[in-house]
């Protein structure tokens, strides 16, 4: 493969961020096809278009995800490119690695493809970048047979799940995010490899409401770690931040002098429900009036910490906004236990009830939130055998049209007119 | 032995799932698994973690350009072996961690990442600007407006110093996706660079029937734009279909579900940008981002106007906005009327929402800010 003069893309060598440029020109030495990368992005910088063709149905045997084919409009001009697919490995809970794991890794893909990856895609795999139809075999029994290793999900299938880091290294987790990450991937691996839903389908786990992995916006099934008892206080540390001796939000803010730490204005004041207040030198707070927001936990946390009866809320239906605009997860279980040793069942048994409910009545293409906007959310508790509770509302509908079931209305629907019109002249 | 084509089925081992985790931990992480107590930025990009075993666990965050090679992962490797027992971990926003047992080992460790040159930048932790969550953009999609490393890169460069500080009043989330389709998911981002089209599908007549699933392409349009019709090819009547165009808004969903529909086009596409959304329930609930300028051109390589607007917008909050205040919180507080007026971006109908719901945004209170927009 012949080296391009890439005079556009040389320009993205300089400045202090890492420049993927220079990397994939160093990588071109020992993988010749990277120099048909460059020259491919180079066209695009150069005509301000894609130069990807549309789709392509490739795979490994018995699976229908995993892989993403691809094709170049120019493969005469980049034969190294002509075929590019993307290969998604499901990657590990909160994506620790060994060197030796991702060495064999990175041996196997300079084996069988261009030696480019994304760490990671968007949705948590590790991506590998570009390689032709006929390696995708050999690569997936290196990686099953020597690596012990697995794709993830691409099309109408359960997507790989993802989770923050958890307890593994965060103070604030509320459950095992990793663990509850892993056990439900390794549970519904046929539904991560074999589409059989109407449209693509996510999980993700985080540990409490700050959200690091984006449940709320992004998954269908989000499982946001929450608590239900008294946050937990430490009232000696609570006096080291109002003298000053600890670091407020953990150091967060320390590039900037905003002044002596004040925990009326940043704490008491900050509270969305005003449920904090300072009496005889110590931090109050009615516990009962608190939505677990995390922001005095998160200004304070050598004083603070969430309560120690823990579990998970769980929100369905969250997407971005293709076709009928975003839409964030719909809380529909304030609280359940989230519990490795039961194996999660409380939320492995709502997650079956949803897609057994989705895979009959979704439409195709339709993600599970605009299937619960097709029907309403009534009916969704309905069908999931729920009691409608407050929490799952932010207010009570303004509009008085409701759907009346015959049932619930004394002597039904049928009427005679001509009874009425005795009493009642026209 | 390996891959045998003449028996596929020999052999063949499926649905392994990942590799459990735990072989990947880290000494200290294994050992405290669960026992955090609390943690503290000790400087930017450095954290540190206490145990209630009384262990320490010191983080080094850096940021990495996402589209990297197994070089890079070789070197990131080498860089685990000396410093961390063959150990590191991702963020979910593409920055790469080092993790050390004690205090003395960071210096050595933030030494070595230094000598690297531009490689490793440490950053991206507390109220700053942390690495930009992104798709493919032209390196590999087929529905890109827009690049993505490329501006990404651009824009990482000009507020550089924003990652390696923490000056700002909130963590600010920067979030780019190369179409609507949104894989990058930048609905509900401080700041979110979208790649949009502006011009509708051409119809490849020719070919339509070979690729396309003509009820799939009418049912693919969310307003009914996408319609059937007929065509002549080669002299033959073939079913196809036409696109009403006064009712198209550019969403290009139809080009996913029918190759012979291409919209992608160098002067209709474009970037808009997005801001004020956010993820985390901290104070107020999450929030979407919402758009306040509806295109920017792609100039390459380095997306000038792009980066600019990014700034300006990053450079007004920083100054105005309270602290823990993020840029959805502040532009709330303040009223998007001066919002605009501070940032300095013109508002035009396009920022008002004439689509589904779009009643919610309209206001009905006789609460407003005298701006400049009142003449």
């Amino acid at each position: 493969m012949a080296k391009h003069e890439t005079p556009l893309l040389d320009q993205l060598e300089s400045g202090p961020w890492p420049s993927f440029v220079t990397d994939l020109k160093q990588q071109a030495a020992t993988k010749p096809e990277c120099w048909d990368i460059l020259g491919i992005l180079e066209l695009s910088f150069k005509d301000r278009i894609t130069h990807w063709k549309h789709g392509g149905i490739v795979g490994v045997f018995g699976y229908g995800g995993g892989i993403v084919g691809r094709y170049a409009d120019v493969p005469e001009l980049f034969p190294g490119v002509e075929h590019f697919h993307t290969v998604r490995v499901a990657q590990p809970s909160s994506k620790y690695y060994s060197s030796a794991n991702l060495r064999q890794l990175c041996d196997l893909w300079e084996k069988h493809g261009s030696g480019v990856t994304n760490m990671h895609g968007s949705t948590g795999d590790i991506i590998l970048l570009g390689t032709r139809t006929e390696n995708l075999e050999p690569f997936f029994w290196d990686l099953t047979h020597d690596m012990n290793q697995d794709l993830g999900g691409s099309g109408s299938n359960l997507r790989t799940p993802a989770n923050c880091i958890g307890e593994s290294r965060c103070e604030w987790s509320c459950y095992d995010t990793e663990e509850a990450c892993y056990k439900l991937t390794m549970q519904y691996q046929d539904e991560i490899h074999r589409p059989a839903f109407p449209y693509k389908f996510k999980f993700k786990f985080s540990g409490c409401p700050n959200d690091c992995v984006a449940a709320i916006a992004r998954s269908d099934i989000s499982v946001i770690g929450t608590w239900k008892d008294d946050i937990r206080i430490d009232q000696a540390a609570v006096k080291e931040y109002i003298a000053g001796n600890y670091p407020s939000n953990g150091g967060a803010h320390s590039g900037r002098d905003w002044g002596k730490f004040d925990i009326t204005k940043e704490v008491i004041d900050l509270c969305p429900t005003n449920c904090m207040w300072m009496e005889g030198g110590e931090l109050k707070i009615d516990n009962s009036e608190c939505t677990r927001c995390m922001h005095c936990i998160n200004v304070m946390p050598r004083a603070l910490r969430p309560g120690a009866e823990k579990g998970a809320s769980v929100l369905v239906g969250a997407k971005a906004p293709i076709l009928d605009g975003a839409q964030f997860s719909t809380l529909v279980l304030p609280f359940i236990p989230m519990s490795a040793d039961n194996d999660f069942e409380e939320l492995v048994e709502f997650i079956e009830k949803v897609w057994d409910w989705w895979m009959e009545v979704g439409k195709n293409r339709e993600r599970v939130g605009e299937t619960m906007q097709r029907v309403g959310l009534p009916t969704f508790i309905k069908v999931m055998e729920l009691e409608p509770i407050p929490q799952m509302v932010k207010e009570p509908r303004s509009n008085p049209y409701v759907f009346w079931a015959e049932e619930e209305v004394e002597g039904g629907f049928e009427r005679d007119v001509e009874e009425f019109r005795a009493k009642h002249a026209a | 032995m390996g891959y045998n084509p003449d028996k596929p089925m020999d052999g063949r081992i499926s649905d392994l799932g990942p590799p459990h985790y735990e072989q990947f931990f880290p000494p200290v992480i294994k050992a405290n698994k669960g026992k955090w107590l609390w943690h503290e930025i000790l400087q930017p990009g450095v954290l540190m973690h206490k145990s209630e075993t009384g262990d320490e666990v010191y983080t080094v965050r850096c940021g990495t350009a996402r589209l990297i090679t197994v070089n890079f992962i070789r070197e990131i490797c080498d860089i685990a072996d000396k410093h961390c027992d063959g150990f590191m971990r991702w963020t979910t926003r593409n920055n790469v961690e080092f993790m050390v047992d004690s205090k003395d080992k960071v210096q050595p460790l933030l030494d070595d990442l230094k000598s690297r040159g531009n490689k490793f930048p440490v950053g991206g932790t507390g109220a700053g600007v942390t690495n930009i969550v992104h798709t493919q953009g032209w390196v590999h999609c087929h529905t890109p407006a827009t690049d993505a490393s490329g501006v990404v890169k651009a824009v990482m460069d000009e507020l550089f110093d924003y990652f390696t500080s923490m000056t700002l009043p909130a963590q600010v989330r920067i979030a780019l996706a190369c179409c609507l389709n949104m894989c990058g998911a930048v609905h509900a981002s401080d700041i979110a660079i979208l790649g949009i089209h502006r011009k509708p599908p051409m119809i490849d007549h020719k070919r339509i029937t070979g690729v396309c699933e003509l009820p799939l392409a009418i049912a693919s349009c969310p307003l009914g734009a996408v319609k059937p019709a007929k065509a002549e090819v080669d002299g033959k009547e073939i079913k196809t279909v036409k696109v009403t165009v006064e009712r198209c808004m550019f969403c290009g969903n139809c080009y996913t579900m029918c190759p012979a529909m291409p919209l992608a086009d160098p002067e209709g596409d474009g970037i808009a940008i997005l801001v004020g959304g956010k993820v985390s329930n901290a104070k107020s609930a999450p929030k979407f981002s919402k758009l306040v300028i509806p295109f920017l051109p792609n100039t390459t390589p380095r997306w000038p106007e792009t980066v600019e607007a990014v700034k300006k917008i990053l450079e007004a909050y920083a100054k105005d906005a309270k602290k823990y205040e993020r840029v959805g919180e502040w532009a709330e507080r303040i009223g998007w009327e001066k919002f605009f007026e501070k940032c300095d971006i013109p508002f035009t109908e396009k920022s008002i929402d004439d689509y589904r719901l779009a009643y919610n945004t309209w206001r009905t209170t006789t609460q407003f800010k005298y701006t400049s927009h009142i003449k």
